[in-house]
């Protein structure tokens, strides 16, 4: 089982998100300009300013060589994890429900949150139960989840914020959805900066657990 | 050609930038403000107008929360 990590110019938890990944499996990074996804099982598209966020958040590193072939590996059922940044590039990329937008407080927040796992039946929750609490933090100006009326099932919604943690006014406290398909997922909270006990917890390692646990 | 292409946020979806101005502007002494909406507003030259919607489709907006208006540019206000 091996990941790789995207690095764009602007990310900047690609270093982290690799860290986590190799607590659970073999794990490399990519670089955006480059287009080779060969011996990769998994992809994280990592947190930051991917191209410097100009235009709108995720918008133009959706465009770059390298998410070309892991927009044609997701299609192909291989699991795309993006997280924060990661998160609003795949769903530019068309990869994932809905959009992100600023904060309802117009704010920069950065906090540890709860949130609960809703769907267990994903590669990247199969090692928690429904309603497993994962304590994460989230660090975001732009994290404010939308999807229009009637484009995202239930099923799709992976993670919530739990009751009161919402910290960013998401739609129906959505903090983290996949695809139709349930192999691209995105969310907000940093998984990767929670899987040592050393920063306050080490929730967030259950998602690439859960996805070294896919067979390679 | 010169294209102006107007973005704004949906209808229906929370504009807080918009609703921080239009808090901020009562205190100027500017009363009577309301439904205020912050957008952008991107110029470009362009070979073939015709191409700037599509532009518009898959890059300068994000259609799923904002809608976006062309205005082609002639004359003077070139």
């Amino acid at each position: 089982m091996r990941f790789g990590v995207v690095r764009f110019p602007g990310s900047c938890d690609e270093v982290d998100a690799l860290m986590a990944c190799r607590r659970f499996a073999d794990a490399e990074l990519l670089w955006h300009g480059d287009r080779e996804l060969d011996g990769i099982d998994a992809v994280v598209v990592p947190g930051g300013f991917s191209y410097g966020d100009y235009l709108r958040v995720g918008a133009i590193a959706r465009f770059s060589p390298l998410m070309e072939s892991v927009i044609e590996f997701a299609h192909e059922g291989g699991p795309v994890l993006g997280i924060c940044n990661g998160f609003q590039v795949l769903c530019e990329a068309g990869l994932l429900p809905g959009a992100l937008l600023p904060n309802d407080s117009l704010r920069f927040v950065c906090r540890q949150v709860e949130v609960i796992v809703e769907n267990p039946d994903t590669p990247f929750t199969r090692a928690c139960a429904v309603g497993d609490r994962l304590s994460i933090p989230v660090k975001h100006t732009t994290g404010r989840y939308y999807a229009p009326p009637g484009t995202l099932p239930d099923d799709q919604v992976v993670l919530r914020y739990a009751p009161g943690d919402n910290p960013n006014g998401s739609m129906d406290d959505v903090a983290g959805v996949c695809s139709e398909g349930g192999n691209v997922m995105g969310l907000m909270p940093h998984p990767e900066h929670a899987v040592d006990l050393l920063t306050g917890s080490a929730d967030g390692g259950r998602l690439f657990e859960s996805l070294a646990m896919v067979p390679a | 050609m010169r294209a102006r292409v107007l973005i704004r946020p949906k209808d229906g979806i929370l504009d807080p930038q918009g609703q921080a101005v239009e808090r901020a502007l009562p205190a100027l002494g500017f009363d009577g403000v309301a439904n205020v909406h912050v957008g952008r507003l991107i110029e470009l030259d362009v070979e073939d107008a015709s191409q700037v919607p599509q532009m518009c489709e898959r890059l300068l907006a994000n259609p799923l929360i904002e809608d976006y208006e062309v205005v082609e540019l002639t004359g003077e206000a070139a």
